[in-house]
């Protein structure tokens, strides 16, 4: 087996000349960096906030955000990483205020009944993308991982949605890498979980229901 | 190895990050443990799957309107300082 494949990201050897000329006034170079990760951002909001007003929010404030504080970007990472620390920041306090109840921390360390250890292991349909329509399909991805704690979603959503590195998804969330590494696995596997009741292989005939 | 030692490299070795030794041996263990083998396809799938899922994506004429906000925003903020 194979492992998987990151995206491609866009070359980035001109994104400092774009910082540094947004530094010196240049509006147009900052436009630029919007365009580039308005829709990472966008959409790694709308991920940990669950809410689409609130992702709105989100992409304004983090740019925002990030303009005003261009002089502290030092360049030691990329703009990029810098940018989603500051949205993935945005993202939770948004969280918070929606769901006061309950405190919403990157730090928590959840433990969950069905946690780690795999019980359905029922093999998929080959093409199990294929057993939906497509909106039936974004429908059960959006509600299984919703399903997720905010720590494990937001962890997932960078590594294999976005496709941060490791070491680049620990330093956007100021985690460990050991702790990146330790809430991928369960949110890989928890996802895996939920999605095989929907994905088994089901004998030649049956009805999906 | 144990399934539950499998379990632990999982990530590492969807990542392929395993040094070749420790490859070796997980592959040696999925060539005999059907179990650990559709916990390994099926969560490749996952990865994939959401990957591919182009959830939230951005709309067209959303994404110009908070461009043109977050640009508008960016120059008033710039003002006062070429007052100076």
């Amino acid at each position: 087996m194979s492992a998987i494949q990151p995206k491609v990201s866009e070359p980035v050897s001109d994104e400092l000349a774009l910082v540094q000329a947004a530094k010196g006034g240049d509006v147009s170079a900052f436009e630029e960096l919007v365009r580039r990760y308005d829709r990472n951002v966008f959409r790694i909001a709308q991920h940990i906030t669950q809410n689409r007003e609130d992702a709105e929010d989100v992409v304004q404030d983090a740019f925002l955000k990030a303009y005003g504080n261009l002089e502290q970007f030092q360049g030691q990472s990329k703009f990029y990483t810098w940018l989603v620390r500051i949205a993935v920041n945005e993202a939770l306090m948004k969280l918070r205020r929606r769901r006061p109840e309950r405190m919403v921390s990157l730090d928590e360390d959840v433990k969950t009944e069905e946690d780690s250890v795999p019980r359905e292991i029922a093999d998929w349909s080959p093409n199990p993308e294929q057993l939906y329509k497509q909106s039936e399909l974004k429908e059960i991805l959006t509600r299984t991982i919703q399903g997720l704690p905010p720590s494990f979603r937001t962890v997932f959503v960078l590594r294999d949605v976005e496709g941060l590195s490791t070491e680049e998804t620990a330093e956007a969330l100021g985690l460990s890498i050991p702790a990146v590494k330790s809430r991928l696995l369960r949110a890989r596997l928890q996802l895996r979980e939920r999605l095989s009741r929907y994905f088994q292989r089901r004998e030649s005939g049956d009805v999906k229901k | 190895m144990k399934c539950s030692e499998f379990l632990q490299e999982l990530t590492n070795y969807l990542d392929g990050v395993l040094d070749d030794r420790t490859k070796a041996e997980l592959e040696d263990h999925l060539a005999w443990c059907h179990n650990c083998y559709v916990v390994c396809d099926t969560t490749k799938k996952t990865i994939e799957i959401y990957r591919d899922s182009e959830l939230y994506e951005l709309p067209d004429d959303l994404r110009g309107r908070l461009r043109s906000a977050i640009i508008s925003k960016c120059h008033q903020y710039k003002k006062p300082q070429e007052k100076l």
